[in-house]
């Protein structure tokens, strides 16, 4: 069995995300140091607050302002911390019910060591130095004694005062970036495939059942949902079943329009594999041309298909391939 | 219209740490092929098809039309897909067979963790606003709730270690386990949970076949009677929730009468080994009843599967006599954010 191939994939997105009114009011809010629940039907007072109630899935705009004091209503110790969490160094996952709220806000807590963590314990916000508007304008959360030095009861100290939600310059949207590592392997098929393209071969692998020959072989027949492992080398020449001319510039792409795109019928493959068409004038490419692949120097694959010469295959050699 | 609608066939991978020899389908195709074969069925045969997996595990794009090839979707079959563990694929699937568009379904789940890193790629999960900007992985998300339980009174550090080794040890006796047997319970991942309270990374696939009516019993000695199935979920925001208590578990096993009579088998799908002190108190189970005979996810977790895995293991009893009425449940999202409960039921001896 030939090595089977893998590579680092990174799947990255800045996703930007629109804000509604209270998740703005919230945002914004934290911009200017100021820490906003909502008020329920009920009376409960939800930090961080939400649109909807979860209770009754009712609409809710009751904007509060409550202290930035509270306490630890769970607590784990993270001595590891990894990629993008709050803090680079050892420190608590809390959650945190702010005076005046009645639920509890995720967040971290630096603290010396877990024997300094404990629920019910005391904390307060420590602002990031530049706070743009989202959750992070926390920095984290540190540990607190009131000036009177008493712990005091959440809820009992801070009585929730109604606030209009309004700030100049509002955020109305976030920016969430979003990074994941992978290492992707292809598995057994598709790394003979990769392995053979970098002779200039093509291979796909034979169906027991029906005897289609697929390319690029996956390992599985999609029409008979078995296994496939006998390899055939197809091609280099093969066919254009069916094309479309491409006329929209692609972002990033160095390939001049109109161009055209072709499914290709390599000899000897049960179905089409697509391609460019070069080598031609983009109005003269039609069904049953006969092509060949044209590498390029270092690539891994052919970086178009061009005329042959021959003549055109007969529609009824392709038909099935369309 | 009532019909009833049993499992007939289960069939799951040996579930391992890495399988980069194997595509996904490589991977679920030899499940596809034996859940075939149990029953006699021909992929043809099959009148609904549903599936569940996740885009974020392969970190590609509809990942899942990829494994479609292993069960043969040319001529066109009627398919769906979930992208959640395929537990809540077999809740479809269900359906499907209530409305009486189809006597068959064939279900299948799979989920390859090693390519990424899986406590990562579950934060991706979370409230967008709130909570993914701050990249809180699986493990610490159930860490909170572990102490939060512990500060209740409801467990403690030697309480989870026995969860845990409880659980490996029953593994033993299950040859696709990946865990089995004593495993050292470890350091700390996220205190208060170690190491042997976490589930392990790996891959796997599972797949499951159920059949309405005579058919059931054409194509199964003991069929595995779904008597009830619900699936409830919680607030999203866990600052919210009482994370010591299930009430979404609670009410979906009364929706799906799991408190009408005693069951003699749980497979419940806790991946940490504190969510079954959770689960078991919301579902009333107390020490009568076998709870994950087969090891449960701390001795297998391929994500996505795993609940599907729970579903197929409880059947699997039912049909080799070993229980005569079991639940299985299945979760989604963190420290037991959603839930799904099945009752099923083997025939009278």
């Amino acid at each position: 069995m030939p090595e089977v191939l893998s590579a680092p994939l990174v799947v990255e997105f800045p996703f930007t995300r629109s804000l509604g009114p209270v998740q703005s009011a919230f945002l914004t809010g934290l911009r200017e140091r100021v820490v906003l629940g909502v008020r329920t039907g009920d009376g409960r007072v939800l930090v961080p607050p939400v649109e909807y109630d979860p209770v009754t899935a009712e609409e809710i705009r009751d904007l509060v302002e409550v202290a930035p004091t509270g306490t630890v209503t769970t607590w784990a110790w993270s001595h590891d911390p990894r990629r993008g969490q709050p803090l680079g160094t050892p420190f608590a996952w809390v959650l945190v019910r702010l005076d005046g709220a009645d639920t509890a806000l995720l967040h971290a807590l630096d603290a010396p060591g877990p024997d300094a963590v404990h629920t019910g314990m005391r904390v307060r916000v420590r602002w990031a130095q530049e706070r743009s508007g989202a959750i992070t304008d926390i920095a984290c959360f540190e540990p607190y004694e009131d000036e009177t030095g008493e712990v005091t009861e959440a809820g009992e100290s801070a009585e929730a005062e109604a606030h209009s939600g309004e700030f100049e310059d509002p955020v109305t949207g976030i920016v969430a970036a979003a990074r994941l590592d992978y290492t992707y392997s292809p598995g057994r098929a598709q790394s003979a495939y990769i392995a053979a393209l970098s002779g200039r071969r093509t291979v796909g692998e034979r169906c027991p059942s029906c005897r289609k020959v697929y390319v690029p072989p996956r390992g599985a027949c999609p029409t008979c949902g078995v296994a496939t492992a006998e390899q055939v080398e197809v091609g280099p020449r093969g066919t254009v079943t069916t094309f479309c001319i491409v006329n929209i510039k692609a972002k990033n792409l160095d390939i001049e329009v109109p161009y055209v795109y072709a499914h290709i019928a390599l000899d000897g493959a049960g179905l089409a594999l697509h391609g460019r068409i070069g080598g031609i004038p983009y109005d003269q490419v039609r069904m049953g041309l006969r092509v060949e692949p044209v590498w390029t120097d270092g690539a891994r694959h052919p970086d178009h298909y061009r005329p042959t010469g021959e003549p055109d295959a007969d529609y009824d050699a392709y038909k099935e391939l369309l | 219209m009532t019909r009833d609608i049993a499992v007939v066939a289960f069939a799951q991978t040996d579930h391992r740490r890495t399988s980069d020899e194997l595509s996904e389908v490589e991977m679920l195709m030899p499940v596809l092929h034996e859940v075939l074969g149990e029953t006699g069925l021909k992929a043809a045969d099959i009148g609904f098809t549903c599936s569940g997996s996740s885009d974020y595990l392969a970190g590609r794009a509809f990942s899942f039309t990829l494994a479609l090839d292993g069960v043969g979707a040319w001529p066109p079959i009627s398919e769906s897909h979930v992208e959640m563990d395929g537990a809540w694929a077999l809740y479809e699937a269900w359906t499907k067979l209530l409305t009486g568009d189809a006597d068959t379904a064939l279900v299948y789940a799979y989920g390859k963790s090693s390519p990424g890193s899986v406590r990562d790629v579950l934060s991706r999960q979370l409230d967008p606003y709130y909570v993914a900007p701050l990249w809180p992985d699986s493990v610490a998300l159930a860490a909170l709730q572990a102490q939060a339980l512990i500060d209740a009174g409801d467990t403690d550090e030697p309480a989870l270690a026995a969860v845990g080794a409880r659980s490996r040890a029953a593994a033993a006796d299950n040859p696709h386990a990946q865990l089995r047997g004593p495993v050292p319970r470890g350091d700390y991942l996220v205190r208060p949970l170690r190491t042997g309270d976490c589930p392990p990374v790996g891959d796997g696939a599972a797949a499951v076949i159920l059949a309405a009516g005579e058919r059931a019993r054409d194509l199964c000695a003991r069929p595995a009677w779904i008597r009830g199935l619900d699936h409830r979920i919680e607030a999203h925001a866990l600052g919210v929730r009482d994370l010591t208590d299930s009430p979404s578990t609670r009410l979906a096993a009364e929706r799906a009468g799991a408190f009408e009579r005693p069951v003699d088998t749980a497979e419940l799908h806790a991946p940490f080994a504190s969510q079954e002190v959770v689960l078991r108190k919301a579902l009333r189970l107390d020490d009568g009843v076998r709870v994950n005979p087969s090891g449960g996810a701390l001795a297998a977790n391929p994500v996505m599967a795993a609940g599907l895995v729970r579903i197929g293991e409880a059947a699997a009893r039912i049909h080799r006599g070993e229980s005569d009425r079991a639940l299985a449940h299945a979760t989604s999202g963190p420290c037991l954010q959603q839930n799904l409960v099945a009752v099923l039921e083997g025939d009278p001896r």
